[in-house]
């Protein structure tokens, strides 16, 4: 592959994680990585998208109080109609990011291949990689047209690394020293009546402890709660375990917790250390998003649910009464 | 106030899926239900019809097959009528060309509002609805997480990482809801009743006057290359709680130097 662009959302100069991720994957196989970015403090953010691997960071700019979806997929689509041609356009799987692949694809009238788990270039094209049955099967799949291919990757599929010293003086897959790279501005087209919604007001959700899809705990509830009261329990479980709680959807779709809960397929991807399912059958559209736990427990009353044959340890028990006993035990102990 | 809601027919979740042999796609034979992702944007169609005090509520489907199973338990608890593109070219669509046709269905009901799931439950691709928008030059709201109209315009808390953003958006325009935003009712007697009597308009790929080979998986230009078993996580020790366990949790945790 001879270049990739990467989508960079940022907040406050400062990249999304899975844009270093996606940055940290395109130098495993693009000779050339650079960076699309936009927003306010797009400028600053171009400092650490070079440190993880952009040469060149086409900034979008402020795009006020726009959604990203419209300008900048009319920005990108314009530049790649206009003849700067990348072979793959990675984006993460996030609420911004799919809009702009969906409105990208429309644009540029190409297929869009989304949640990607991984990426092999071992021949030359791209093939990627699908957890699908709930992650109990790996379907691989690549593009058949011509390109650039419109690749939508979910959060942690690959670890993020900075370029280091070391390897940047080899210079073998590598482009030249990448600390700061070059910024040109991208200008985005008339978005017409496309882009006519307007953010009126933004709310921060107050959370105390780690973010969902960072933390070293996740302590999950489902169905198996019985209530939607008794999600107390997992809140304060996550918060003695200086973890984030989580959801099943089965008890996001019964309004039980906001959506911004729900791991899963439709949802959070978790990688936590440990992960403690509470009353959670184990749905497929459950396990594709906790699998890689690198250390399951589940708590559930049905020895015959899907969530044990990959719990490390599984409790056949009633959550309502193992977790107030596993509360009052850690409680003791601060 | 009309809304189109995009409705998506799939095998039941409850029985394991599997996928045909020659070409990878999903097998889709025996009664298809309609996704439940789908049920939150049928209540929410009804529910702005209902305030806005007129219009009605359309469905729009896409099958290969002419299934029509998943559609009436919408129809009966109030929608008023459904369009269902069928054709056998559709086999094996991926989501631009499903947005192909599910928008040029759109186009002829000309709708204030369309309303469509984050994503199926099935594919779960999840471009679909904004490729639908884009395609018609309509702003969209995806990731709504409450949703009403006033004053002519569409006000939307849309799910942001930080928490959410209130998003105004003049009509017509695309919006697509999580799961559980509201609660969707269940079909009275009567409803079952009245919609088997509801029409449902069956058009082909030719009637919507798009080309055959932008749709169906020749439109794709996507491939399956193979699909095989991921690496199995083992399932590890099992402990029937005698009104103990909890300490083995914590004595796991503490192995795990979490505590």
């Amino acid at each position: 592959m001879e270049e990739i662009w990467v989508l960079a959302e940022q907040r406050g100069g400062v990249p999304a994680g899975i844009v270093l991720e996606l940055l940290t994957a395109a130098r495993g196989f693009g000779r050339v990585v650079e960076a699309v970015t936009w927003g306010t403090g797009s400028a600053s953010a171009a400092t650490a998208l070079g440190q993880y691997g952009a040469t060149k960071v086409h900034d979008i700019g402020d795009i006020g109080e726009s959604l990203p979806g419209p300008k900048v997929a009319a920005a990108i689509a314009a530049h790649i109609l206009g003849g700067d041609r990348p072979d793959a356009i990675l984006i993460g799987a996030t609420y911004d990011g799919r809009d702009i692949a969906a409105r990208l694809s429309v644009r540029l009238d190409l297929p869009v291949l989304t949640n990607i788990v991984g990426i092999d270039a071992s021949d030359g094209a791209l093939t990627t990689e699908h957890a699908i049955f709930g992650g109990s099967a790996l379907l691989r799949a690549r593009f058949t047209g011509g390109g650039p291919g419109i690749f939508v990757i979910r959060a942690k599929s690959f670890a993020a690394e900075p370029v280091s010293p070391a390897e940047t003086a080899e210079g073998a897959a590598l482009p030249e020293p990448a600390a700061s790279p070059v910024i040109v501005v991208m200008e985005v087209p008339d978005t017409g009546q496309s882009d006519a919604a307007r953010i009126v007001a933004r709310h921060e959700e107050e959370r105390s402890g780690p973010k969902l899809d960072e933390a070293a705990v996740v302590v999950s509830g489902g169905r198996g709660l019985g209530s939607p009261d008794n999600y107390s329990l997992i809140t304060e479980l996550a918060q003695l375990l200086n973890g984030a709680p989580g959801a099943s959807r089965a008890i996001v779709d019964a309004g039980w917790v906001p959506y911004a809960f729900q791991v899963g397929q439709t949802g959070k991807t978790v990688k936590p250390t440990v992960y403690i399912a509470c009353g959670i059958s184990g749905a497929t559209q459950h396990m594709v998003g906790m699998k890689s736990a690198k250390n399951i427990i589940a708590i559930n009353k049905d020895r015959e649910a899907p969530i044990f044959t990959i719990a490390d340890l599984g409790i056949v028990g009633d959550v309502t009464k193992v977790i107030p006993k596993l509360i009052e035990e850690l409680r003791a102990r601060r | 106030m009309n809304v189109a809601v995009c409705v998506k027919q799939i095998p039941d979740t409850a029985s394991p899926y599997a996928l045909e042999p020659e070409d990878y796609t999903l097998v889709r034979e025996g009664k298809l239900i309609m996704d439940d992702s789908d049920s939150y944007g049928v209540e929410m169609g009804l529910q702005l019809v209902e305030a806005a005090g007129g219009g009605e509520v359309s469905l729009v489907s896409m099958a290969p097959n002419g299934e029509t199973s998943g559609l009436r338990n919408a129809l009966a608890i109030g929608a008023a009528k459904a369009v269902l593109v069928s054709d056998p070219v559709l086999a094996g669509s991926d989501a631009l060309g499903t947005a192909k046709v599910l928008a040029a269905a759109i186009r002829r009901l000309e709708p204030d509002l369309v309303i469509a799931a984050t994503e199926s439950t099935d594919g779960y691709t999840g471009t679909t609805p904004v490729q639908i928008a884009e395609l018609l030059s309509w702003p969209s709201v995806s990731f709504a997480k409450h949703v009403e109209v006033s004053g002519g315009l569409l006000r939307v808390r849309r799910q942001t990482e930080a928490g959410y953003d209130e998003v105004a958006c003049p009509l017509p325009a695309v919006v697509t809801v999580t799961a559980g935003v509201v609660e969707p009712r269940y079909p009275s007697f009567k409803g079952i009743m009245a919609a088997k009597s509801k029409p449902i308009e069956e058009l082909k790929v030719a009637d919507l006057g798009l080309d055959p080979a932008e749709v169906g998986l020749a439109g794709a230009r996507q491939q399956v290359i193979s699909v095989e078993a991921a690496e199995a996580r083992k399932a590890g020790e099992i402990v029937i709680d005698d009104g103990e366990a909890h300490e083995r949790v914590i004595s796991f945790l503490e192995q795990l130097k979490i505590l």
